[in-house]
């Protein structure tokens, strides 16, 4: 997967800024899309029309309410991967099993070398991010993981294999 | 095994599990809301556009629904979310549904104990993070999203990677005006938002056991905001005794024969003990729950409203605490409390609460999430500042991106309701 970054500098950006609880009430995946970040960034969705469609933070991105919204508006204004040094586990679960986008947990230096707006690869199958013509590793999914990801959901992978 | 991987293994139908194994585990109770609702009624339509039947649920009688968010409805999405639900419940026989103005209802994670919809020893699911409260009662309680949620409606069970498990032991009784809430803060603030992340998080001790069962509840519910897949409290006689008042001696049996419990080689990812004595009223400063420290170090910090709300903190035991505070006082900002359930909200017009809070120049409103999540009801504006019993103050939460949050006990958000400013409950003696 290909994309230019979109990088935010900072831990802990939480559901409540990635969709605010006042959308909670919505539930059309384009509206939401239309709203995404606005907690945040007022310029994301002109970052994000503008190519950027990986998002790159700190640690424990995602955290917060269990709000499915928060992916599906990532997903649905262009993200198609977070690359962050940690998730919180109902954010993940939900990019995962709903397979709305790619979660991909990176290292210190990857976070340390991608700037915004630099041009990503993210290769699953070899594990790595590459930015700026250099590669990096990035933490191995476990197995249940990738058999969802690969499956496209938990509803096409199932939980009887 | 602890007593999370001994839930676990049952659940899964496994000897024995350990900390990173991956399990499908069978659920016993499962719970919407009117988000995480027409989350999965959403989910549900795009299953049947790709030709998965959702013609019916696994067991109509596990499931249970909760009007917490958006009530009373403030506009038409909100209404229109509740009509949702009522067509869902009546579609798919859900007969546990909590309906706004009639009889109980309100909070999901309030209801989960008022009206002992969860026993101990079960995995209970629910689509919202603050699922983890009623691991208090002994449960393998866990949030999860609406995908998630519409596989357990759909099959009875999910997946679950198992937690390693930290223990939290407070020794000893706290001193007067120390809340649960005061001691989770405290956790929080040494061990951060994701000091617990995709762990369980476990409480014990002699000053744990001591605790009500309405105060355990606030521990584990915090246990969230450490990023925690679950909160437990190995069930003890208050429990058991707390669901026989509710659901009588049958239910008080059933929660007793069905309790789970770590055995002698139980092991722990990490030990922390408190000692209760030196514990002392706290807030989480904007913007994080683990931007904590003790309330009289943000004595100067003025205020524009007090909340005493939510599933955290309005349950009778707070509202009974910040009672106690207000009583004979007047509030010197907009103050608000909203009873977390119906059950709560008329024992508190029973005991006398509800005048005391009157009096006080408090406004009692409905149960509802309202404000606790800046949905509606009572949210800040632009520079506003509030000290709220709720459990998040990350941007925004409470209203508008620059409003700023405190989060406290219902004792300090009531003696700071009293002052105007962040106040420790044993400066107005």
């Amino acid at each position: 997967m290909r994309g230019r970054a979109i990088k935010y500098e900072r831990d802990n950006i939480d559901t409540d800024v990635i969709i605010p609880g006042a959308y909670l009430k919505v539930h059309d995946y384009d509206e939401l899309g239309r709203h995404a970040m606005e907690g945040l960034d007022p310029r994301f969705r002109e970052r994000a029309a503008a190519g950027g469609s990986i998002i790159v933070a700190g640690r424990n991105f995602g955290c917060g309410s269990s709000r499915e919204h928060a992916p599906i508006a990532l997903s649905r204004s262009g993200i198609r991967a977070v690359a962050a040094l940690s998730f919180a586990r109902i954010f993940y679960r939900n990019c995962v099993d709903g397979a709305f986008l790619l979660p991909v947990e990176i290292g210190g230096e990857a976070y340390a070398a991608i700037s915004d707006g630099d041009e990503l690869e993210i290769d699953t199958g070899a594990g790595t991010i590459a930015a700026a013509g250099k590669s990096y590793p990035t933490r191995p999914f476990s197995d249940i993981i990738s058999r969802i990801i690969a499956a496209g959901g938990l509803f096409k992978a199932g939980l009887d294999g | 095994m602890n007593v999370t991987e001994r839930i676990l293994a049952r659940a899964s139908g496994r000897k024995r599990v350990e900390p990173g194994d991956v399990v499908v585990a069978g659920v016993d109770k499962a719970m919407v809301h009117d988000v995480s609702g027409p989350g999965v009624i959403k989910v549900f339509e795009r299953l049947r556009e790709q030709g998965i039947d959702t013609g019916r649920l696994w067991d109509p009688s596990r499931v249970w629904i909760a009007e917490d968010h958006f009530v009373p409805s403030a506009e038409k999405a909100s209404a229109e979310n509740i009509v949702k639900l009522q067509d869902f419940a009546e579609k798919y026989g859900v007969g546990r549904h909590f309906k706004y103005g009639m009889g109980q209802y309100g909070i999901c994670h309030t209801l989960s104990h008022e009206e002992a919809m969860v026993m101990p020893g079960e995995v209970y699911v629910g689509g919202d993070s603050h699922t983890n409260t009623t691991g208090a009662l002994g449960a393998f309680a866990c949030g999860l999203g609406h995908t998630d949620v519409a596989y357990v409606l759909l099959h009875g069970r999910i997946w679950f990677k198992v937690p390693p498990t930290a223990l939290f032991v407070l020794r000893g009784a706290p001193p007067a005006h120390v809340m649960a809430k005061d001691l989770i803060l405290r956790i929080l603030g040494d061990i951060g938002t994701d000091g617990a992340a995709y762990g369980a998080m476990q409480f014990a001790g002699d000053g744990v056991y001591g605790m009500p069962v309405e105060e355990r509840l606030t521990l584990t519910n915090m246990t969230t905001e450490a990023g925690a897949k679950n909160g437990i409290i190995e069930p003890d006689r208050r429990v058991f005794d707390y669901i026989g008042e509710r659901a009588g001696a049958g239910a008080a049996r059933a929660a007793e024969a069905g309790a789970a419990y770590g055995d002698g080689d139980a092991s722990y990812e990490s030990t922390r003990e408190y000692d209760a004595a030196e514990l002392e009223p706290m807030v989480a400063s904007p913007f994080s729950p683990d931007n904590v420290g003790p309330a009289r170090d943000s004595s100067s910090v003025e205020l524009d409203k007090a909340y005493i709300g939510s599933c955290t903190g309005a349950k009778m035991h707070d509202l009974e605490a910040a009672a106690r505070v207000l009583k004979g006082r007047t509030v010197k900002v907009r103050t608000e409390v909203l009873p977390a359930a119906m059950s709560i909200y008329r024992r508190a017009v029973e005991s006398g609460l509800v005048g005391i809070f009157a009096a006080a120049g408090a406004v009692v409103g409905p149960p509802t999430c309202g404000a606790c999540c800046g949905a509606h009801m009572g949210v800040l504006a632009k520079g506003e500042v509030c000290v709220s019993t709720t459990n998040r103050n990350f941007p925004g939460r409470m209203g508008h991106p620059e409003s700023r949050t405190y989060l406290a006990s219902p004792q300090v958000a009531a003696a700071s309701a009293v002052t105007g400013r962040i106040t420790d409950p044993r400066d107005l003696d």
